[in-house]
């Protein structure tokens, strides 16, 4: 071999050589040693808006299993009842987060129909909230849940503004900006979101959309299924089943 | 060459130091920021993956539905045949996971009426079928514990009157011409359906010649008020103008 030959050679194998050595990182880093990978999930939640009772047991267990603030302002999930009358107004209302206090109903007379409507996050595959972070500490992760870095975030409210849903709020203990994460702590160990874990009457359908066993892919199958405000075109992972022209 | 020097020569003495001491800033900014700074504190994956283990960290307060039965194998085994088996144990005994990890702090109890009342208190918004009460009526001061096993609670005996679940239907019907008139003689109702109302239905009346049964003029019934099938209504179904429950004359 000369040492033209060898030299050309040379200039091959130094890349060669290191394509391989990533092809076998690669190889070696794939599923099957246990451990939790982000990017085999993708979640969302579905809401049977029919199936609501409106009992408030997800804000509460929300609040125990977040630290979310107890006073009803501050919430990562709430529920809004809708009350359509006959002469066509519409009034929404939060319903109070705490349990055992007698809560106003409406007048039952004039009532066209009434119903309850669970709000969190939308985890939006597009959303509005990171684009308009200044900081860049709020981000979408491989899995579809939008995270806030606490230790980032400079409580601009900037996005608290730009969610189209309502859903963030600043917690007055950190004074960083906080929403639903769905339990994402909960959810990367098998473990369904809290609220998802108490609701009695399976208005919440929490799963995996890579999964096609999963419980929310036969939910989005065998119902009907609307997002909030779809002209935004935030692309929303919170489905909602036989949802109302009215809710917004 | 020549030329450069007379066009800095005309730029004023004051604006070229000016000019100086900003290009130092710059150069100063651009050496911290991308020679001095470690790239772990402007890197963004870096942060993301901290918050990601941060949040991941979080305790967990509620234990999941599935564990209690390792203990608890009798309620586990009752409510999973009664009608509370949607619930989650952590739905009344509230948060749990330190209970599983230390048995000797337990979890509590809810035996006072204001909690079930939570529930099944009457409120217009929630869905027709779900069992409701006046709290205030319903058999009021004892303890709901007192009369429904709270693991498995059984309602009154099963074959209730249609009025249980359908009150609004039942009672304009009682002060409607159609008031003698049986549910059964226009709906086939499977038992089924008042236990499991929403996934076994009755039959609703389909044709237009099911009200000519008593309504048709060739019809022996001398009670009901006669009309001309083939001309009456149309061709439309008789209850797109009247309200089968409480029939109108208009
Ligand atoms: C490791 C076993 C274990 C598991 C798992 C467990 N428990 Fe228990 N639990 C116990 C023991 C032991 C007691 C005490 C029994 C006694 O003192 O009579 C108890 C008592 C209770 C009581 C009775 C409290 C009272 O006032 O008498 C409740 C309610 C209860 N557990 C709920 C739960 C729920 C809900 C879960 C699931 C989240 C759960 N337990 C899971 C062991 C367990
Ligand atoms: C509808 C709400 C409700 C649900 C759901 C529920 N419990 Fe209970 N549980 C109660 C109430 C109320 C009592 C108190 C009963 C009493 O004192 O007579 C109780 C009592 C208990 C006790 C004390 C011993 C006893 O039988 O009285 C245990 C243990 C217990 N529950 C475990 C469980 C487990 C495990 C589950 C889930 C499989 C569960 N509970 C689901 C309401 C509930
Ligand atoms: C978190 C909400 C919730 C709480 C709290 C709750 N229940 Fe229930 N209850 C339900 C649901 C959901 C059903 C099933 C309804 C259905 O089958 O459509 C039910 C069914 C019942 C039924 C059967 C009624 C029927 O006609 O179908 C009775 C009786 C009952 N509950 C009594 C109680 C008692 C007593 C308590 C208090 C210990 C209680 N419930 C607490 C949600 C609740
Ligand atoms: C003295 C015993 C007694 C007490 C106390 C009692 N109930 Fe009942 N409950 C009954 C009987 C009997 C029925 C069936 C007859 C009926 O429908 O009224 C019933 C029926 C029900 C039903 C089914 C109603 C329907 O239309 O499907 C619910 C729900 C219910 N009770 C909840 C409660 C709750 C919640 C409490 C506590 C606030 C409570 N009960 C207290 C005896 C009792
Ligand atoms: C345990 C409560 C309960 C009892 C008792 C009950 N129903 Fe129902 N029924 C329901 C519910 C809940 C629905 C609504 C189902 C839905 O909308 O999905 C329903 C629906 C219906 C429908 C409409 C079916 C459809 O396809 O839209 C008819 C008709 C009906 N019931 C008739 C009766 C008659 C007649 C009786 C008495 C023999 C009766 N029901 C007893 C709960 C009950
Ligand atoms: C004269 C015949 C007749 C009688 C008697 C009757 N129904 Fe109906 N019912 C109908 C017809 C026809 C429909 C279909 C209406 C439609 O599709 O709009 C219907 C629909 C229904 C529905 C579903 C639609 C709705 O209005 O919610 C329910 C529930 C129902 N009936 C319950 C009852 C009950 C309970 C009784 C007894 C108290 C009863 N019906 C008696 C003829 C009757
Ligand atoms: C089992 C027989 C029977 C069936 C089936 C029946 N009806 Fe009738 N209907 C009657 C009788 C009897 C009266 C008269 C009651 C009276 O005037 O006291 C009546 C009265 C009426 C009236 C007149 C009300 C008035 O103010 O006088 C209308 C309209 C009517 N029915 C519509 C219907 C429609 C629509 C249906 C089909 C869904 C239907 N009926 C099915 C027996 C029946
Ligand atoms: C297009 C609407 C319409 C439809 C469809 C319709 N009706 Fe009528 N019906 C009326 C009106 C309007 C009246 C009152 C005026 C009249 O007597 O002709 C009436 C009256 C009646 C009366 C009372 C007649 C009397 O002499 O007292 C009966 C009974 C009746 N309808 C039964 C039916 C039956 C059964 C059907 C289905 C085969 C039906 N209607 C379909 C509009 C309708």
């Amino acid at each position: 071999m000369d040492r033209r030959k060898f030299l050309k050679n040379a200039i091959w194998f130094i890349p060669a050589a290191g394509l391989f050595r990533r092809f076998l990182k690669d190889a070696y880093a794939k599923p099957g040693n246990g451990r939790y990978d982000p990017n085999h999930h993708l979640y969302g939640m579905g809401i049977d808006i029919d199936k609501c009772i409106g009992c408030g047991l997800c804000i509460e267990a929300c609040k125990k299993e977040n630290n979310v603030p107890k006073e009803p302002f501050f919430c990562r999930t709430w529920v809004e009842r809708y009350v359509i009358r006959k002469d066509g107004s519409v009034t929404v209302e939060s319903i109070e987060a705490q349990k055992g206090k007698p809560r106003a109903k409406p007048e039952e007379t004039d009532i066209l129909r009434s119903f309850f409507v669970p709000k969190l996050c939308n985890q939006c595959a597009n959303p509005p909230c990171v684009q308009v972070c200044p900081v860049g500490a709020t981000f979408p992760t491989e899995d579809g849940v939008v995270l806030v870095d606490s230790k980032r975030c400079i409580g601009c409210r900037y996005c608290i503004q730009a969610c189209p849903y309502g859903a963030r709020y600043l917690h007055p203990e950190t004074r960083t900006a906080d929403k639903c994460t769905f339990c994402y702590h909960r959810v990367v160990k098998g473990l369904l979101p809290a609220c998802v874990e108490v609701c009695p009457t399976q208005a919440r359908v929490f799963g995996d959309l890579k999964s096609m066993a999963s419980r929310l892919v036969r939910f989005t199958r065998m119902n009907k299924i609307h997002v909030l405000k779809p002209h935004l075109n935030t692309e929303p992972k919170v489905y909602y089943a036989d949802l109302d022209g009215e809710v917004r | 060459m020549e030329k450069m020097k007379g066009v800095l020569e005309k730029i004023p003495e004051q604006i070229r130091r000016l000019l100086i001491v900003i290009a130092v800033i710059i150069t100063g900014v651009v050496t911290v920021r991308y020679f001095i700074l470690p790239s772990s504190l402007t890197d963004r994956r870096f942060h993301r993956e901290s918050t990601v283990q941060r949040e991941t960290a979080k305790n967990i307060v509620f234990a999941g539905a599935s564990v209690c039965g390792a203990c608890h194998a009798d309620q586990a085994a009752k409510k999973k045949i009664g009608y509370h088996k949607t619930l989650s144990c952590e739905t009344c005994h509230g948060p749990a996971q330190v209970h599983i990890e230390n048995p000797a702090t337990k979890p509590t109890a809810p035996r006072g009426r204001e909690f079930c009342v939570f529930c099944h208190a009457f409120d217009p918004s929630r869905p027709t079928g779900f069992p409701q009460i006046n709290p205030v009526l319903h058999n009021p001061i004892k303890a709901c514990v007192t009369c429904h096993h709270p693991h498995d609670p059984v309602p009154s005996e099963t074959p209730r009157e249609c009025s249980a679940c359908h009150a609004q239907i039942a009672s304009i019907k009682t002060v409607s011409p159609h008031a003698l008139i049986g549910c059964t003689s226009c709906h086939t109702v499977p038992a089924k359906h008042k236990i499991t109302p929403r996934s076994v239905k009755p039959t609703k009346p389909e044709t237009r010649e099911f009200c000519g049964k008593c309504h048709g003029k060739e019809s022996d019934r001398k009670d009901a008020p006669k009309i001309d099938l083939a001309t009456h209504g149309e061709r439309f179904l008789c209850w797109e103008c009247h309200y089968p429950h409480r029939p109108e004359r208009m």
